[in-house]
């Protein structure tokens, strides 16, 4: 069911300890940082964060990962220049890492959303990353067999919402949005416009609102 | 880069070894017109500084977009459109968005025709070593560097032959963890392009060394191709 709900406090209320968390974004662009802050707000901890990065500088993510409310981050690129809140609680020990090469997430994103059980793919065969993991010759080539990933709660961005829940993104911004927007059991959407129904090119639309829960407007 | 006779010596093409601008320049005009690149970063972004009009070729980034433009400046940087490394660039006529798995299944689908990678090692067979340096304190990294390695249908390399300490990047068997196994097809360095393959590393041309000064710096036995195509 879709509601719209006036503050972001109140879309990320049903974020509890341990849950697991699919943030969009790439770098700033698609980074939801107004919800990532009611997140840091409302106090959950022992999360399991899925980005693509693991927090750039003093905002959003790397904030959550300073404060030590992430127990687990599932990435495919946590060092980055910035990146100094994860560099020193993953020398400390104090959060977990799994690495998964960037198609690899976007792929198993996408399999949680699309109800598929698991899949094999040539990327990472022959590496570290593929250590301990099911693998198969098929069409003479190795695959390594990689599983969904789901989350209870995706936090994304976009551009527009329609009154039924219906997305359009900006440019680059889109990035893990749709795929997490599915992906995940309860779908919180910040958005700049809300249009009404019938605003939006059905043409056009980029994520149908049967996968958005949550929208709320963001100055 | 006219051919020249049929000889091992005449693959020497340059009396000096090539500079970082050079060998984009070099990579940029072996890009067939009409394909679907992607550009890694660091050194093989300065490829698209060479890339000419009339090639016609369509820059792929993995954040979601074809149809890349050149980095944006001014007023027309926008934090919305950004390149794989994280700077604002521009979009191109014919430019698309799209999500991130379908961005990977551009790569992962075989729909790219090249990309461009930095490397820490190449292997004699094509092996790649790119992404970690394997020291027990490097925190890991690894982006989209294995999907593109697997799936684009030429990947070729762009680094200097020698590390600091002279010793070579392309070795019998990479000693840092891999990026993917036997995907590397060229190998553009400073003194010389290799073509790796199963059947071994061929040299194309050398620059500021004859073959045999080349095979002196290499400790994988290379092959002389049998002469330079411009």
């Amino acid at each position: 069911m879709l509601t719209f709900v006036d503050s972001v406090n109140e879309a990320v209320s049903g974020i509890k300890d341990g849950s697991t968390v699919m943030i969009g974004g790439f770098g700033n662009a698609g980074q939801p940082f107004e919800l990532i802050d009611a997140l840091m707000a409302c106090g959950a901890k022992d999360l399991t964060v899925v980005n693509n990065n693991a927090g750039q500088g003093d905002q959003g993510l790397a904030l959550l990962i300073k404060e030590g409310r992430v127990k687990k981050m599932i990435c495919s690129f946590p060092r980055q220049s910035d990146s100094w809140h994860f560099d020193a609680k993953f020398h400390a020990g104090e959060i977990e890492l799994e690495l998964v090469p960037q198609g690899n997430l976007a792929e198993r994103i996408r399999a949680a959303g699309a109800g598929i059980g698991g899949f094999f793919t040539p990327t990472g065969y022959g590496t570290m990353l593929a250590e301990g993991k099911e693998t198969r010759i098929i069409d003479g080539r190795g695959q390594v067999f990689e599983m969904p990933i789901h989350a209870d709660v995706a936090l994304i961005k976009a551009l527009k919402a329609d009154g039924v829940g219906n997305l359009v993104y900006r440019k680059t911004a889109r990035n893990f949005g749709p795929i997490m927007a599915a992906a995940a059991k309860h779908t919180v959407v910040q958005v700049s416009e809300i249009v009404p129904t019938g605003g939006l090119d059905p043409e056009n639309i980029v994520t149908p609102g049967i996968y958005v829960n949550s929208i709320v407007k963001v100055a | 880069m006219s051919a020249q006779t049929n000889s091992q010596a005449s693959i020497q093409t340059s009396d000096k070894p090539l500079g970082r601008e050079q060998l984009a320049e070099l990579v940029a005009r072996d890009i067939a017109p009409g394909s679907f690149v992607n550009l890694g970063i660091g050194q093989p972004t300065l490829v698209s500084n060479y890339l000419k009009p009339e090639q016609n070729i369509t820059l792929h980034t993995e954040n979601g977009m074809l149809g890349m433009g050149p980095e944006a400046e001014g007023d027309d940087i926008d934090g919305d459109l950004i390149n794989a490394g994280k700077i604002p660039v521009t979009e191109l006529p014919g430019a698309s968005y799209f999500h991130h798995a379908d961005s990977f299944a551009i790569m992962r689908g075989g729909h790219l025709d090249i990309c461009v990678l930095g490397a820490f090692q190449v292997s004699a067979t094509g092996d790649l070593a790119n992404w970690h340096t394997g020291a027990p304190d490097a925190i890991p990294a690894v982006g989209g560097a294995m999907d593109l390695a697997t799936g684009a249908k030429d990947v070729f390399v762009m680094m200097t032959l020698l590390t600091r300490d002279g010793a070579s990047k392309i070795v019998e068997a990479c000693t840092y963890p891999l990026t993917g196994v036997g995907c590397v097809t060229r190998v553009y360095t400073d003194k010389a392009v290799f073509l790796t393959g199963p059947d071994g590393v061929t040299v194309r041309e050398t620059f500021g060394c004859t073959f045999e000064e080349l095979q002196e710096l290499v400790p994988v036995p290379l092959k002389a191709a049998a002469a330079v195509v411009g």
